[in-house]
């Protein structure tokens, strides 16, 4: 098989994609639903069990959870937590958005939560600047987000809103750095055949560390 | 569903055996090369890690990104299908006591997941009793075993190094990995604490063994099972290359519901359902042989009722069930400031630990009376869900490329967080020997029945003060090891007396054992030193059930060595025609 092309297939086609380009449209008031072939994709990729099968096409045509106004101040949080830097790009160049909508569905745990978290900071918003948090200037919604982003110095009056700011961080980084660009970003390397020899000797001599004798010579080497 | 009857396979098996994990599948691989025919019912799918492994699949290739779901609670690539609940097979417990039970429903069981920690029993394991007067000992010793030890060292492939240690013997081993950078801080922590680290022990080719079989190529992914076989699984290594003798009939997707007995008692077949057509079978042979996991085992026997067998077959003792133990586990991590900032290469290795601490204290100086082995984590891993969550606990208490920043935040200093700390953390896990006692158990429930009407498990288990104790000094060793190498606790550290020290409920290091043990005295023990039951005498069992004591080392080597044993005792006692 080949697996660059399978990846490609389930990037491209992937439901996450439709989601991020449903949100994007957010005039329209169409659910955030994969195709059957974007299914199938995702579906093909995978080993699964017949029961697993199932799960996934539960999941899969399942309604929405977010609404459009939803996924607007789910994409611009996320795009504030990780914006686009020298090194890699943003949450929703990484499709960050519709994984947040998939794994509501699959974990629902965290369906309250950011419900509620997203109409606490609307609300807040409201209030203080008299529009919810998306329609909100750039300006004001910085304003906002630094109530809730500092969990040591913020407000206890905030608190509500700093613990929604600490899910909505968490989910947003672990669905960016499990991303291609993520992966990339933070530097991971592996996920491929090769020859472990040890630690690289120029990292050795950093931590001041060296393999034994005795290691070198029961442990496998590759020249 | 059509009409419901029984269909009656008209061949007669040299045996039958329950189960396809580490038991049955050496049980299966041994008889078929003995040319004995075997019919071998597996309660899952088929499932070929060539195949169906999700081997070198990247994060996201998962919708969820490597999440648990109750299909995979090990996450979405893991090689094992169900785990703790399994749709429509219930089990329960008495009052709020509560025992973790992990099933694997699938062609290999447990095997095409497992850590491939491969440690032979020492001497002193199988004699317990006779050292610290607790349990039992086993009816046989280390000298009974240790051919078999040999033999499968030398057919499966285990990596290790030869330390000439009292009781954790040395083997036939490959050579292992070099330790990864952070396995050298453990082992500088470890020699200036004074506490043994060594190369670890585990079923994983580091040279090629054979043509069937290819060799590690260090992708750190054993946990999804391998596509070359480069490790030890039950599928891969003995049941499949064993369906090219032609003689076994795999029957998947297929629940045992109980063994047929004759009016003499003896075992004459297995009764199962299939569940794709719903429809009830039922299979004769000559033997049946038990590997279902030890609690599936003792509910299929305490199941099997009959006038000849009132308490249940191979239960005139009364004990099958009872004796339910699993490996202690307690737990703790942390992250290493010297190590932030890394510089980046591939270190995912073979998939676990290169190194690991095994017991290395005398329990007559404790206040629990017996022992455990440490297992290591850490380093650059793929990240997958969950990567790096609670950085808000993490970012505002160290100086980040020498600055101190304000817990929490966002943006490009975020993102800055996320690579410093990247490769910097580290875990361990003791695993320990807990005490096999009567008084934990499983029982058949009274009242409740699984979907295709099988009475299902009751357990009731619980934990003394050895192990609470023991769980206590594995968390001041954690703490003591970090502290030496420079770490600092992130979690797992504030476990006291309140919550048993972080040990963890039974089951859930998912080693059980002892519901079917062996023993001399059929008045307390179901099976003869061969796993041959006393009351019957053509039925077995090589799973975890007949183990009386556990050790503090992972099974299922020990499995592999037992069902050899019993598989060739099997062949011998047909050939002398006693059974």
């Amino acid at each position: 098989m080949d697996r660059r092309k399978s990846i490609k297939t389930l990037v491209i086609g992937g439901f996450t994609i439709s989601a991020v380009a449903e949100a994007c449209k957010l005039h329209e008031n169409s659910p955030v639903a994969p195709s059957d072939k974007d299914k199938d994709a995702i579906l093909s990729g995978l080993n699964r069990m017949k029961e697993e099968v199932a799960n996934e096409k539960r999941i899969g045509s399942e309604p929405a959870f977010f609404t459009p106004e939803e996924m607007a101040t789910i994409t611009i949080l996320g795009d504030i937590i990780i914006p686009r830097d020298e090194v890699s790009g943003s949450a929703s160049d990484a499709k960050v958005p519709a994984f947040i909508e998939f794994i509501v569905k699959d974990m629902p745990e965290h369906q309250t939560p950011l419900r509620g978290g997203l109409r606490w900071l609307d609300l807040q918003c409201l209030n203080r600047f008299g529009k919810a948090f998306k329609d909100c200037n750039p300006k004001q919604q910085m304003e906002m987000v630094d109530e809730i982003a500092w969990p040591k110095k913020a407000n206890p009056e905030m608190k509500r809103g700093v613990v929604f700011f600490n899910l909505i961080r968490n989910l947003t980084a672990t669905g960016f750095y499990t991303s291609e660009i993520g992966v990339k970003d933070v530097g991971y390397i592996g996920n491929a055949p090769y020859q472990w020899n040890g630690v690289p000797e120029d990292v050795l001599k950093q931590y001041h560390l060296a393999y034994t004798e005795k290691e070198l010579k029961e442990c496998i080497s590759f020249s | 569903m059509g009409d419901l009857q029984i269909h009656k396979q008209p061949k007669k098996y040299d045996a039958i055996i329950v189960g396809s994990g580490a038991g049955g599948g050496m049980a299966a691989y041994t008889l078929a090369h003995a040319g004995l025919k075997v019919c071998l019912i597996e309660a899952g799918p088929m499932f070929d890690p060539k195949k169906d492994s999700n081997q070198l699949k990247n994060p996201w290739d998962s919708p969820r990104r490597g999440g648990g779901t109750k299909f995979r609670p090990f996450g979405d690539f893991d090689g094992c299908y169900w785990g703790w609940e399994i749709d429509g097979e219930p089990y329960t417990h008495v009052g709020d006591t509560k025992w973790e039970w992990w099933r694997a429903r699938m062609l290999g069981g447990r095997t095409n997941h497992w850590g491939r920690i491969s440690l032979r029993f020492g001497p002193k394991d199988f004699k317990r009793k006779s050292i610290d007067g607790l349990g039992d000992d086993w009816p046989i010793g280390y000298e009974d075993v240790k051919p078999y030890y040999d033999k499968i060292d030398r057919m499966l492939g285990v990596f290790g190094t030869n330390e000439g240690l009292p009781n954790d013997p040395d083997g036939i081993f490959l050579p292992p990995p070099k330790p990864r950078l952070h396995e050298l801080f453990i082992k500088k922590a470890g020699n200036n604490i004074g506490i043994p680290v060594i190369p670890s022990r585990l079923s994983i080719l580091t040279k090629q063994i054979n043509k069937e079989r290819g060799a590690c190529f260090f992708c750190a992914q054993c946990g999804r099972s391998c596509k070359v076989y480069g490790d030890f699984s039950a599928s891969s290594c003995l049941i499949i290359p064993a369906l090219e003798t032609g003689n076994i009939d795999l029957v998947t997707n297929s629940m045992a519901r109980e063994v047929l007995t004759d009016k003499d008692g003896l075992a004459t077949g297995v009764s199962y359902v299939n569940k794709e057509d719903m429809q009830e079978y039922q299979v004769s042979g000559r033997v049946v042989i038990l590997a279902a996991s030890a609690c599936e085992s003792a509910r299929l026997l305490m199941n099997s009722k009959s006038t000849r067998h009132p308490n249940g077959l191979a239960n005139s003792s009364e004990v099958v069930g009872k004796y339910l133990h699993d490996s202690t586990g307690a737990d703790m991590g942390g992250i290493i400031p010297e190590l932030f900032d890394r510089k980046r290469y591939n270190e995912d290795g073979v998939g676990g630990m290169h190194v690991y601490s095994p017991w290395w204290l005398d329990n007559k100086k404790l206040d629990f009376p017996r022992g455990y082995h440490i297992e290591y984590g850490g380093g650059f891993g793929m990240p997958l869900y969950g990567f790096n969550w609670g950085i808000e606990n993490l970012n505002g208490e160290y100086k980040i490329k020498g600055k101190q920043k304000e817990a929490g935040g966002y943006g490009a200093s975020l993102k800055e967080d996320y690579r410093y700390f990247f490769g910097a953390h580290v875990g361990m896990a003791g695993r320990g020997e807990s005490i096999a006692r009567k008084e934990s158990y499983c029982e058949i429930d009274p009242d409740v029945v699984d979907k295709y009407g099988i009475p299902v498990l009751r357990f009731n288990t619980s934990y003394t003060n050895y192990e609470i104790n023991q769980a206590k000094h594995m968390k001041q060793t954690f703490s003591e090891i970090l502290h030496s190498m420079g770490a600092v606790i992130t979690w797992g550290g504030d476990d006291d007396i309140n919550n048993n020290y972080g040990l963890h409920a039974p089951g859930n290091i998912i080693h059980e054992a002892g519901t079917v043990r062996m023993g001399n005295d059929p008045q307390n023990a179901p099976l003869n030193k061969y796993s041959q039951a006393h009351d019957c005498k053509n039925l077995f069992c090589v799973d975890g059930g007949p183990f009386v004591s556990q050790a503090d080392k992972n099974i299922t080597w020990t499995i592999l060595a037992l069902s050899m044993r019993t598989s060739e005792y099997i062949v011998d006692e047909m050939k002398k025609q006693n059974i």
